[in-house]
């Protein structure tokens, strides 16, 4: 068992609650998934940057990392987050595994952040400061490990791809399969999680020109087994469950924004339920917002 | 515990606001109540989708839920009117054995399953596993339900106004299934059947209790059920099992 939550804002006005939002809906999913948790947000992005996410063994000095890279980094804990020139990105990720071998990049792209820890969901959210963090969208995992170990590594979301993340409820029967396609196509899986293969395997995908939609339709047929995916793209969020429907799935929507929940529970406090359309996405169907269209 | 009686609570109405009363202390209230209580109205606020709420009550006594219910709402049920005003979670009156559920909204997955008695009314849609191993229970959906439904299902009613999802009745005992739209797929051992007098009597009888009686058309409804060919083990059906 896992709980997922995900915020997708189609207006501006929710924007700076954003990261509130999601952390009382993450507080909600806890008994779902005690282990650890996990979210990324997408917030403001600098053109012609990329944000990296970095993730330290506990105590890592980010202040004196980023001085020593020549990059300041915004730390949260046991993360810190890196804006660099795109020119830049592959120097900067060299000399991050040079000096600091031990610091590890769990995430890119222009707007999206990703934090995830070991511990209570609650705790999670709370050092790494989630509910003062503004964005358009944000995804969200409590974790109740059953196919890898509980670990930083294995809690989600999973992020493979440029401002591509996933997170997953449910347990993959294919994934060994799948990684070593994956790994022909030269695509790094850098856990035993069967989830990140589920990642990986969107980004593979899209990376051939699937939209994130497209690239969920294909997962029908090449993953197999029980889950419930909400994927975040730099400007989309996408929905998907398996055939059988074996893991639950609510979402509602308003003017304002659209939000995916493992469980009723968890949308009952946000702005405006009482009047959503509240819905149990269909299994086997593709659900897909994007900002750009 | 800290049950609030609102000022304008009639005779005999006891209103518990679960954003203040612990669900523990509405549930535990409910379950002591005796078959000749004089509370037998209770109206429930702030549901705000939490489980299990009112289940396992039983005594002749309606509740009336004001918004959307977590899993297994009125599971277990005996004799108790459990009236959702909103949506239901999974599970919604599992196990009733007698009783009255009445979901104003739509019901996720497994509503009614396994039990053996009472009716279950969902205003809305259903989705996956309606009816799942029914036993006697008579559910009546006004809208569709999805795949899976009457899985099982053993005896009782399954009527359903819209459409039904894929692979309706799969290894189906003698529950009744009468659908009035398309049935996207029957599952094994699953056929439609003809529509007698005694059946359309039987679904009349039903569409009463549900308050539809001259609302829908009978002769809309197909019947489906079991063809008995999968109840004993036989070699030949080894695939089916």
């Amino acid at each position: 068992m896992c709980g997922i939550v995900g915020l997708f804002l189609k207006q501006p006005k929710l924007e700076p609650e954003l990261g509130a939002l999601l952390s009382q809906m993450l507080d909600i999913m806890c008994d779902r998934g005690p282990d650890s948790a996990g979210f990324a947000v997408y917030g403001a992005g600098t053109p012609g940057f990329v944000k990296l996410t970095l993730r330290g063994p506990a105590g890592t000095d980010f202040a004196a990392l980023g001085d020593k890279i020549g990059h300041p980094v915004i730390a949260r804990d046991t993360h810190g987050v890196m804006s660099v020139p795109v020119a830049e990105e592959t120097t900067v990720r060299a000399a991050l595994a040079r000096l600091a071998p031990e610091v590890r990049v769990v995430g890119a792209g222009t707007r999206m952040e990703l934090y995830k820890e070991v511990g209570l969901p609650a705790d999670v959210a709370k050092r790494f400061e989630l509910e003062t963090m503004s964005g358009t969208h944000a995804i969200g995992h409590t974790r109740m490990a059953t196919e890898s170990a509980v670990t930083t590594a294995g809690a989600h979301p999973f992020s493979t791809g440029p401002d591509q993340c996933l997170v997953h409820n449910g347990s993959l029967s294919n994934h060994a399969g799948v990684r070593r396609l994956l790994a022909r196509e030269g695509l790094e899986v850098t856990t035993e999680n069967d989830s990140e293969v589920a990642a990986a395997y969107l980004t593979y995908r899209m990376r051939g020109g699937d939209s994130l939609g497209e690239a969920l339709e294909h997962s029908l047929g090449d993953l197999d087994g029980f889950y419930t995916f909400v994927v975040g793209t730099e400007s989309g969020f996408g929905v998907l469950r398996d055939p059988i429907a074996c893991k639950p799935a609510v979402m509602a929507e308003t003017y304002d924004y659209v939000a995916f929940a493992s469980e009723y529970r968890a949308l009952a406090g946000l702005p405006g339920i009482e009047t959503a359309r509240v819905f149990e996405p269909e299994p086997a169907k593709v659900y897909f917002w994007d900002r750009a269209a | 515990m800290n049950l609030s009686l609102k000022p304008e609570a009639a005779e005999g109405e006891t209103l518990v606001d679960l954003a203040t009363t612990p669900l523990r202390a509405l549930n535990g209230a409910l379950h002591k109540l005796a078959a000749d209580t004089n509370q037998t109205l209770w109206t429930v606020a702030n549901p705000a989708g939490r489980h299990a709420i009112a289940a396992g009550l039983d005594a002749p006594i309606t509740v009336e839920i004001d918004g959307p219910v977590g899993y297994y709402c009125a599971g277990m049920n005996k004799q108790a009117r459990v009236i959702v005003h909103g949506n239901a979670g999974v599970g919604v009156a599992e196990n009733m054995m007698s009783g009255f559920v009445h979901v104003k909204g739509d019901a996720s997955q497994a509503a009614g399953a396994t039990a053996h008695g009472g009716l279950l009314i969902i205003d809305g849609n259903a989705s996956a596993r309606c009816g799942i191993s029914m036993k006697g229970i008579d559910i009546v959906v006004k809208g569709s339900i999805g795949h899976m439904s009457a899985f099982m299902a053993q005896a009782g009613t399954l009527t359903v106004l819209g459409d039904a999802g894929e692979a309706l009745g799969d290894s189906l005992y003698e529950a009744r299934l009468f659908v009035r739209g398309s049935v996207a797929s029957l599952g094994a051992d699953c056929i439609e059947k003809e529509m007698r007098e005694e059946h359309k009597a039987l679904l009349a009888s039903k569409l009463e209790a549900a308050g539809l009686l001259g609302e829908v058309d009978i002769s809309e409804f197909r019947r489906y059920g079991s063809a008995r060919t999968l109840y004993h083990f036989h070699v030949d059906n080894v695939s089916s099992y």
